[in-house]
């Protein structure tokens, strides 16, 4: 066994016990991390397979960003695992109809025809996978790509237009206003007199 | 370092040799950069403490250059406290979670030509991956305090860390269109040419960006509104005690130490002198003024006493002023500045070159 193959067991190791820690895991925040660290060992699996851009984008969108909203959602929810767990016995054996489904299809698939094909030769080492990436990203497949970020920022936009409410008589602030504001507005100064100490006179 | 190797070499199996210069090298980066945070806070007192018009710490050894040593021991010593009802686990993970990527970052930084743990070809996307890991420390940090004020730093700080990366993620987008690689290496050989060829000169509107980014980033003042006092006490940390109280300090002040230098090394030439070879040929000085390490340290030195020159001067920002200026400032700013460049590169514009 070579260092590398070491290494990837390890890894693996790692990505199925906090795989099945997010579906056992009692509280649901445990659960969040345990996806965390799933994502982190299996960035790290794609490493060791040379695909250093795929693993740290995996990092940088999934763990960095997309897990830290996940995370405030959990958070701020107050979940009451007694009635997640309700019913579970009742379930179950629907749960494993499915899941035993779900395995064969993907052993069915993945035994057909169309995957039997032979592993194509890794790329030369020190090859910029960054740069080939973006170099067909940006060619060839330029629409696709260009027609997925709009469809993003659709989702983005209706999302945001279905949550804002505006209410009215909110004392809420405009910060647009408040960085308009000059001196003249706020302050008045007043010219008077000096006034006579007591006694004086 | 090649010696060494060739002798670990000689008697040890292959594997044991390689992992043995690894650790070496990983020592040699992590203690001056310990050494460094311990004397940044020390440095920080005095700096702020003169611009108040005040000493700052002068009492502990000479001048009060073992401070920080007093300090480290004292909360070396103190009690750990866990509070009541809370995730022990995630309790005790949190610090560790917000150290450990910030010191992790430093495998890919380099320090001079060559000088470099691990020369990745993504050296720039995996910074900001591992970067944007340490949020997790503070998020954690503030849910398994099982306090109210803790929470509500936590949440103000994911906020606007994701925020802030979004802008800090631009300006460094700016600066590999400039240099064309993603290696950190090859960002500062593409600024060589003397004090007119460092990426400041093109890319001012992103340099500041980033700097900006990268102080909010860190969570430090004028956005330190994870630690606002007067609102939430001492925010995510105030159930901490003792040592790991003292893994958040660490990290805060390494991340900040990191700021500096990556500003230095994308914007500011890294180890290239501002003379350029100019100077090479003279016997002494030609040592001092040509490239090297001691540039580096002098550039992010300088930011780093940027960080407390701003600590001492400007007031806390406004927390929805603070998500406004991420937003509705910073990233349009990023945005414009990254369209003008890509039309002077297709256009073969000079400086963009």
């Amino acid at each position: 066994m070579t260092f590398e193959l070491f290494i990837f067991y390890v890894f693996s190791a790692v990505t199925l016990f906090s795989a099945v820690g997010v579906v056992t895991a009692r509280n649901p925040v445990y659960a969040a991390l345990f996806l965390i660290l799933a994502f982190f060992t299996s960035a790290a699996t794609w490493v060791l397979l040379e695909a250093e851009f795929l693993g740290v984008v995996l990092v940088l969108v999934y763990v960095g960003a997309v897990m830290v909203l996940f995370l405030f959602v959990i958070m701020m929810l107050d979940i009451n695992i007694d009635t997640l767990k309700e019913g579970f016995t009742r379930y179950m054996p629907i749960g494993i109809l499915v899941a035993v489904a779900v395995a064969a299809e993907m052993i069915l698939v993945m035994k057909s025809k169309t995957f039997d094909r032979p592993i194509p030769e890794a790329a030369p080492l020190d090859s910029s996978n960054t740069e080939a990436i973006g170099e067909i990203l940006y060619t060839e497949y330029v629409y696709p790509f260009e027609i997925a970020a709009v469809i993003l920022v659709v989702a983005i936009i209706a999302a945001i237009a279905l949550t804002l409410r505006r209410r009215e008589g909110v004392k809420k602030q405009d910060q647009g206003a408040q960085i308009r504001t000059r001196k003249e507005d706020r302050l008045r100064i007043v010219k008077m007199k000096t006034e006579a100490k007591q006694g004086e006179r | 370092m090649d010696t060494l190797t060739t002798f670990l070499n000689s008697f040890l199996p292959e594997g044991l040799a390689t992992l043995i210069v690894i650790l070496l090298k990983i020592i040699a980066i992590l203690l001056p950069l310990i050494l460094a945070v311990a004397y940044t806070t020390f440095a920080e007192r005095k700096v702020i403490g003169y611009m108040q018009a005040r000493m700052g710490p002068n009492r502990v050894g000479p001048k009060g250059w073992l401070q920080p040593i007093a300090d480290t021991v004292k909360l070396m010593f103190k009690e750990i406290i866990t509070p009541t009802n809370s995730s022990k686990v995630v309790f005790f993970i949190a610090p560790m979670l917000a150290l450990a990527p910030a010191l992790a970052v430093w495998s890919v930084i380099p320090f001079w030509d060559g000088g470099v743990l691990a020369n990745v070809n993504a050296g720039l996307l995996l910074i900001l991956a591992i970067n944007s890991l340490d949020v997790f420390g503070i998020i954690l940090a503030g849910w398994a305090s099982n306090s109210k004020y803790a929470i509500l730093s936590s949440l103000r700080v994911g906020a606007q860390v994701v925020s802030y990366e979004i802008a800090m993620g631009f300006a460094l987008v700016g600066v590999l269109m400039v240099s064309g690689s993603l290696n950190l290496t090859e960002i500062v050989r593409a600024q060589s040419g003397g004090l007119f060829g460092w990426n400041v000169w093109p890319l001012f509107g992103l340099f500041v960006v980033f700097f900006i980014s990268g102080v909010a980033e860190t969570n430090r003042a004028p956005f330190d509104v994870a630690e606002g006092e007067s609102e939430i006490v001492a925010g995510f940390h105030v159930e901490y005690s003792g040592m790991a109280f003292a893994l958040f300090f660490l990290a805060e002040y390494a991340s900040m130490i990191l700021i500096s230098t990556l500003t230095a090394l994308l914007f500011f030439g890294g180890w290239l002198s501002p003379f350029g070879t100019a100077m090479d040929d003279i016997p002494v000085l030609g040592f001092l003024m040509g490239d090297g390490f001691h540039w580096l340290l002098l550039k992010a030195m300088f930011f780093l006493f940027c960080y407390l020159w701003f600590r001492a001067t400007f007031p806390r920002y406004r927390y929805d002023q603070i998500m406004r200026l991420g937003w509705k400032i910073l990233i349009p700013v990023t945005l414009v500045w990254i369209f003008g460049e890509g039309i002077a590169i297709a256009l073969g514009w000079q400086p963009w070159l």
